[in-house]
């Protein structure tokens, strides 16, 4: 009796994961082995012939200068884009920690570039830094000469990063301000009534306390920048991530092999998803990892 | 020697009350400075955040010709270039794309990310912790790994230039999934229990028991999955091949690269395209920040 009705909330709980799970096998988890699959192929969609050329795509992926400046940039995206947007979301958090009114209302000023769709708001970020732009025009009032921002070459990557850093600004804000309401008074407390002052305080209790945050907010910065696309196509000129491929990431040289180029090189481009695919596995394991020690 | 003691001590006594009412005063005039400061800063950096909204509005109101004026009223004011974004664009049906698209996805990851969470949150069958860890592991695959095998798929399928076609890589989320089971673990066994007692069968119990209790993160889940959705662009312009198909990021992103110096028509566009999502979102604006900081430290 007692065996039967624990079955019968097995078959109860096997009904309510069925779906879920197939939905996974089809299209995560089966798309996943497949992309591996297709990049040990010369796959041109249209040609009825796709042969299996082993590890070619790989070797030609080493060669390929396009791609290592695609990695390159994507890696300045990453190391530029993650540390300064940390830190400024950190020093407006312990702002807002800090004012007594209207705190909810600057956090949503904020946060509202983080709502915005990077499609539209890259746009609007390209009209400022054209030649003959806003910011042009302002800088130029202050006496400085302007610059073609995306035009050249040693400064649109990071013209992109910084539209990068004030669009996802917000959403770090509002982590790390729940992360300092998490650090309890008495901490703080403790230590300026040991005469601690207010760098003692942050580098030695707040700092530590929100070392959890900062590990969850480094994470995530780093794997959506490593998949920066929206904004790199908004802004670079045509889109195509010039100029000289200086703004180039690795994702829109996956979409331009797989989905611009004739003859399509889908394998091509999934070769170069299964490199990205192991270089976030890589930050998966390390952040977990961190976390353990951590909890330790 | 009597009448000094009396008379020395009580001026002493009370010049370090003064002194210490002074430092006090001196405190907390500080302390309002630095509040002011502060308040000041943090006005600067939000005004700064919200230009370039302004800028884009402004734009969309100026004639061409004054779009090089460094005003932010427009010298001259115009519908015009509203005008054209809607008469040349689907603009109306990309919306409308949108919003069917980001609200099924949205209903359905409710509904399958909580029933997933709560079974593996709350069901011990043979089996269910390899699903858990299957289910987990996918997300650490990257989105863009996967778009060369679903556009094949969709074009074996026929799927291609759908809403299903669009729809159906996010119609359950791995991420809504652990969170859910996070929450749904916080849910004391004894209730669902008890209403095992009065006769509700398991599906009676996670609906009509267990769901009301986790409100607050299935909230977070919808916030979190209508956003990303709204916004979503890779897969849309992969999948979708027609114009009045196009969602909003899509439809915004081709209207402004065929319109590359048209400034004042790519404002407007990309106004069309956010004004609405930020009137939104300061309506909500608590309920979704509270959300959003729900999903991001659970998840």
């Amino acid at each position: 009796m007692h065996l039967t009705l624990e079955r019968r909330k097995w078959l109860w709980g096997y009904a309510f994961i069925a779906i879920p799970l197939l939905f996974f096998l089809a299209i995560r988890i089966g798309p996943t082995l497949y992309a591996f699959w297709v990049s040990f192929h010369k796959w041109d969609p249209i040609a009825l012939d796709r042969p299996w050329i082993g590890l070619d795509n790989y070797r030609e992926l080493a060669q390929d200068k396009v791609f290592w400046k695609a990695m390159r940039n994507t890696w300045i995206y990453v190391l530029v884009g993650v540390p300064l947007g940390l830190s400024i979301s950190l020093l407006i958090a312990l702002g807002l920690q800090r004012i007594v009114r209207w705190a909810g209302f600057f956090r949503a000023l904020y946060f509202i570039p983080y709502v915005t769709s990077l499609v539209a708001v890259g746009w609007v970020w390209r009209w400022m830094y054209m030649p003959n732009g806003l910011i042009n025009e302002v800088l130029y009032w202050f006496g400085i000469e302007g610059n073609n921002w995306l035009g050249n070459p040693a400064t649109a990557i990071y013209a992109i990063i910084v539209t990068t850093v004030w669009q996802g600004l917000g959403f770090q804000v509002v982590i790390f301000l729940a992360g300092l309401e998490s650090i309890p008074q008495d901490y703080t407390d403790a230590a300026s009534v040991d005469g601690a002052n207010a760098w003692q305080i942050f580098r030695h209790i707040t700092i530590p306390q929100l070392n959890p945050t900062i590990v969850f907010l480094v994470v995530t910065g780093v794997i959506s920048n490593l998949q920066v696309f929206t904004q790199v196509r908004s802004m670079s000129s045509q889109g195509t991530g010039g100029p000289l491929n200086s703004t180039i990431s690795i994702v829109l040289y996956v979409y331009q092999k797989a989905f611009q180029s004739l003859p399509s090189k889908m394998g091509y481009a999934s070769a170069m998803t299964v490199v990205l695919f192991f270089i976030i596995l890589v930050i998966t394991v390390i952040q977990l990892k961190v976390l353990q020690r951590d909890t330790d | 020697m009597q009448t000094t003691l009396p008379t020395g001590t009580p001026p002493s006594i009370s010049s370090l009350s003064a002194s210490a009412q002074k430092s006090v005063a001196r405190n907390t005039r500080r302390r309002k400075l630095s509040q002011i400061a502060l308040v000041v800063i943090l006005l600067l950096g939000g005004l700064m955040m919200i230009f370039p909204f302004v800028w884009m509005i402004s734009s969309s109101f100026k004639r061409p010709q004054d779009l090089y004026s460094l005003s932010l009223i427009p010298p001259v004011f115009t519908l015009d270039s509203y005008r054209t974004v809607l008469n040349d664009t689907s603009y109306v049906r990309w919306f409308t794309n949108s919003l069917i698209i980001a609200t099924i996805t949205t209903i359905s990851v409710a509904f399958f990310d909580s029933l997933a969470g709560y079974t593996l949150a709350k069901f011990k069958f043979p089996g269910v912790t390899i699903i858990f860890v299957l289910i987990l592991s996918t997300l650490m695959v990257p989105t863009e790994m996967l778009v060369i095998p679903w556009f094949m798929m969709s074009i074996e399928l026929h799927w291609t230039n759908s809403y299903w076609g669009v729809m159906f890589p996010g119609v359950i989320s791995a991420f809504g999934v652990f969170l859910m089971r996070q929450f749904f673990m916080g849910v004391p066994n004894e209730l669902l229990d008890a209403a095992r007692l009065d006769g509700f069968n398991e599906f009676q119990i996670f609906w009509k028991i267990a769901l009301p209790l986790v409100k607050p993160a299935l909230a977070a889940l919808c916030i979190f999955t209508f956003l990303g959705n709204w916004n979503a662009y890779i897969w849309p312009l992969i999948v979708i091949r027609s114009e009045e198909m196009r969602t909003l990021p899509v439809g915004v992103a081709f209207f402004s690269s065929e319109n590359q110096a048209a400034f004042d028509l790519i404002m407007a566009a990309a106004s069309l395209a956010t004004v609405p999502v930020i009137i939104i979102f300061l309506i909500f604006q608590k309920q979704i920040i509270k959300g959003i900081a729900l999903a991001g430290l659970k998840g």
